[in-house]
């Protein structure tokens, strides 16, 4: 084995590929800055490497999960458990931590929904009497999210809301025929439900001759082979390199920012997966965007004689304040639609229908809201991804039923009969998907395990984390407004009703994916390891734009506001190279 | 979250899943019927180790030949021909379930158990294992377990053994070329959505 120094200065170093490394990647490269990116996967290309329009029975396992947790097909390599990179927990925590170590990292396999902040959120203390304000307003980040809407392109409708902006959108897709029948019922119940949010190219996005606009085959989270929807590799990254100024080293798994005498990062220091030989690379400045959990980990193993806290964590914030969505949600079968006609609904593979937080000011036993995400329709059948087989509820429920003879038979069966109930059910199913703020706390956190390492040595990350009361009483909410649309729709619920003893239908901590605030931005350097510029404290060198930066999330999806955050600080990183700041 | 994962993330795989039972791992070196013949995978998008796993569980056999010929008699009686398409063994149900239980070695204790289960009940009434019954006898044991609500409870664990059964042979079927377009799905192809077409709409009053 050998340690391979380069003798190579970069201007800029960013450890990750996915929505914020590529991002100030992109930005940084069309400037005219020498960056090198180090991303712990393989490369990976959309255009060549899609598994769109693959038919079930292209693969063995019908779509099945048994190597990619949301199926076959996903785009997304990696999952909640990576062989040799394991995670520990403490105080029976249960946090479920997804990686994708690829090219574009969780942009792969997540659903597109694009959904600004608002300015409330940003001043979550003052508005919401509960956790912490962001050092930064509405106002200020309002123009990059102007910037990445007409960058990457975004539908929606205008609605003139005001804590959830409208943004410059290209026309939403219309519903498919289930998700009328969740409009119709959550509107009668006082819910506002307004057109989705999402990367999709529904029309050619204006200047952009790269991207093909969207040709309708629900399929995002297996990547576009047209670019049609933003995955970081395709609208990012690979735009980038052909600035010629970006340089990409795939399979490097980031052990430590290296620092120098004088306390600033000078390099980073990796294993290169591929040849197994010890790397080290010299930067000028780090920008560190290797997704909320892994960020904190590589800052907390980064320790030197400047930094014996580890990197940038003076503050000892780092690793807390790890907080992730809440998750709940309800869905039926809804017995007008058995034998629905048949034409072809697939859609975008992002979100048709929304309702935005409707009680937002309203007296609650909680203190932030969700956002309802509107689903059903007649999907490819598939085995596999988070779901299975959706034919696998028919014989559970075609005793409830009567047949086409009106008659009622017992449930379950064979023959024809059976065979003719998969066919009567078949896209007869909607429902809604609940997806709410939780408060970033100090005691949810992940710290350094310091009995364990992964197989290249580097010592894993172990988590606490435990919902709270809000957290519950907000799942409580949850499955009564799910339960409620059911019942509105004339649905016969897919979902048992939960009560406290299992949190209501909460879901795991993690299980959203939207876990955010381990390397949080604040006014107060004794606070928070990040100044409102995404700039380390004590390392002015040092620049964090993943998730991690999130003083407090919202029930927005956080994608939108990672990807305005760091084009933000990749331009504060040009104007202060400019300066000689840095 | 698509579709398919916010189902997941409410629950509802648990619906299905609750009544499956829980497996080990079997030893697969009693397999005595012929591997399937590889089939010839894509490899597009695919990492090595999935390339090379797939292979892997290709070249191994986990029914031997009775087994299969019991699942394949069973399958065709869950999901027969009919005026709209053919049967589970014409759509190759079985050789999804061969390959399904070495993917997911969960299904391999429930389903070698739950055919030796299947054939003893046929000794013990007809006095021939399963595929050696006339159709009606096959029928009239599988009618015993076919519908949990009403099973007899000496007859629960093949119960459960067709529950399991029949959701593979459902999933291999619907999953099929055949089966897919007997469901009538229209989509995965390059189109243009322009919402339900408006006679849909009428008709359903929205």
């Amino acid at each position: 084995m050998q340690l391979i120094k380069s003798s190579t200065v970069y201007d800029v170093v960013i450890i990750g590929s996915g929505a914020g490394g590529g991002m100030a990647g992109y930005v940084l490269a069309n400037a005219g800055i020498k960056v090198l990116m180090l991303e712990a996967g393989p490369f990976f290309d959309p255009a060549k490497d899609s598994q769109q329009l693959k038919w079930p029975y292209q693969s063995p396992r019908r779509g099945g999960n048994a190597t990619r947790p949301m199926g076959d097909f996903d785009a997304a390599f990696g999952g909640w458990q990576i062989d040799g990179e394991p995670y520990t927990q403490k105080d029976g925590s249960e946090f479920q931590w997804f990686r994708s170590r690829m090219l574009g990292g969780r942009t792969n396999h997540w659903a597109r929904i694009s959904l600004r902040m608002g300015p409330k959120d940003f001043k979550c203390r003052t508005s919401y009497g509960d956790g912490d304000d962001w050092p930064i307003t509405y106002d200020e980040i309002r123009p990059y999210y102007d910037k990445v809407d007409r960058l990457i392109g975004v539908y929606g409708s205008m609605e003139g809301m005001d804590n959830d902006p409208d943004g410059i959108f290209l026309p939403p897709p219309p519903p498919r025929l289930n998700e009328h029948f969740v409009k119709k019922a959550a509107t009668g119940l006082g819910i506002k439900v307004i057109a989705g949010r999402g990367s999709v190219l529904t029309a050619p996005l204006p200047g952009n001759t790269d991207r093909q606009a969207c040709f309708y085959c629900g399929q995002c989270n297996r990547s576009c082979k047209i670019y049609g929807d933003f995955s970081s590799s395709s609208c990012l990254v690979i735009p980038a390199l052909k600035t010629g100024n970006l340089t990409v080293t795939t399979g490097a798994f980031v052990r430590e920012i290296l620092t120098g005498d004088d306390g600033l990062a000078s390099g980073v220091s990796y294993i290169n997966k591929d040849d197994g030989q010890e790397y080290q690379v010299n930067a000028k400045t780090v920008i560190l965007a290797a997704s909320t959990c892994e960020s904190a980990r590589i800052l907390l193993n980064s320790r030197s004689s400047r930094h014996p806290n580890g990197l940038a964590n003076s503050s000892n914030a780092v690793g807390k304040y790890l907080h992730d969505s809440t998750q709940g949600g309800g869905a039926a079968i809804l017995p007008q639609l058995l034998d629905r006609p048949r034409f072809n609904e697939d859609g975008v593979g992002s979100l048709h229908l929304y309702a935005p937080w409707w009680l937002d000011g309203k007296k609650q036993p909680f203190a932030r809201g969700y956002h309802l995400e509107i689903f059903g329709g007649m999907m490819m059948p598939s085995y596999g991804g988070y779901f299975g087989f959706e034919g696998s509820i028919v014989p559970y429920l075609n005793g409830y039923f009567p047949g086409r003879d009106g008659k009622m038979k017992p449930g379950g069966g064979f023959g024809a009969s059976l065979k003719d109930d998969y066919r009567r059910f078949y896209g007869s199913w909607a429902g809604v998907g609940c997806h709410g703020a939780s408060t970033a706390r100090e005691d949810n956190y992940c710290e350094i395990d310091p009995n364990v390492v992964d197989k290249y040595g580097i010592p894993v990350l172990r988590f606490r984390y435990k919902w709270n009361s809000d957290d519950v009483a907000q799942a409580k909410h949850m499955q009564e407004t799910s339960q409620a649309v059911v019942k509105a729709m004339g649905g016969i619920s897919l979902v048992p009703p939960a009560g406290p003893e299992n949190n209501y239908g909460l879901d795991k901590p993690g299980k959203g994916i939207h876990e955010v605030g381990t390397v949080r931005m604040g006014d107060d350097p004794k606070k928070a390891p990040l100044n409102k510029w995404g700039q380390a404290n004590d390392c002015k060198n040092l620049f964090v734009t993943d998730g991690s930066v999130f003083t407090q999330q919202s029930e927005k999806n956080p994608t939108w506001t990672i990807l305005a955050l760091s084009m933000r600080t990749a331009e504060y990183l040009l104007d202060q190279r400019k300066k000689q700041n840095i | 979250m698509n579709r398919r994962e916010s189902l997941r993330a409410i629950g509802i795989g648990a619906l299905s899943a609750a009544t499956l039972l829980d497996g080990c791992k079997t030893n697969p070196n009693k397999a005595a019927a012929e591997a399937a013949p590889a089939p010839n995978i894509d490899p597009t998008g695919r990492q090595d180790f999935e390339i090379a796993r797939d292979k892997s569980l290709n070249s191994q056999t986990f029914f031997d030949a009775h087994e299969k010929a019991t699942i394949t008699a069973l399958a065709d009686i869950i999901i027969p021909r009919d005026d709209h398409s053919g049967s589970a063994s014409e759509a190759g149900v079985p050789d999804f379930i061969e390959f399904i239980v070495k993917d997911e070695p969960q299904h391999q204790l429930p389903m070698r158990g739950g055919l030796r289960w299947l054939d003893m009940e046929c000794l013990n009434r007809f006095d021939k294992d399963f595929v050696g019954c006339t159709l009606q006898q096959q029928v009239a044991v599988v009618s015993d377990i076919a519908y949990p609500a009403i099973a007899k409870p000496n007859f629960q664990p093949g119960v459960s053994f067709f529950n399991k059964m029949r959701d593979l042979t459902a999933i291999g079927f619907f999953t099929s070329k055949m089966g897919i377009a007997d469901l009538g799905y229209k989509g995965n192809t390059p189109g243009k959505w322009e919402g339900v077409p408006p006679e849909v709409l009428k008709h359903y009053g929205l």
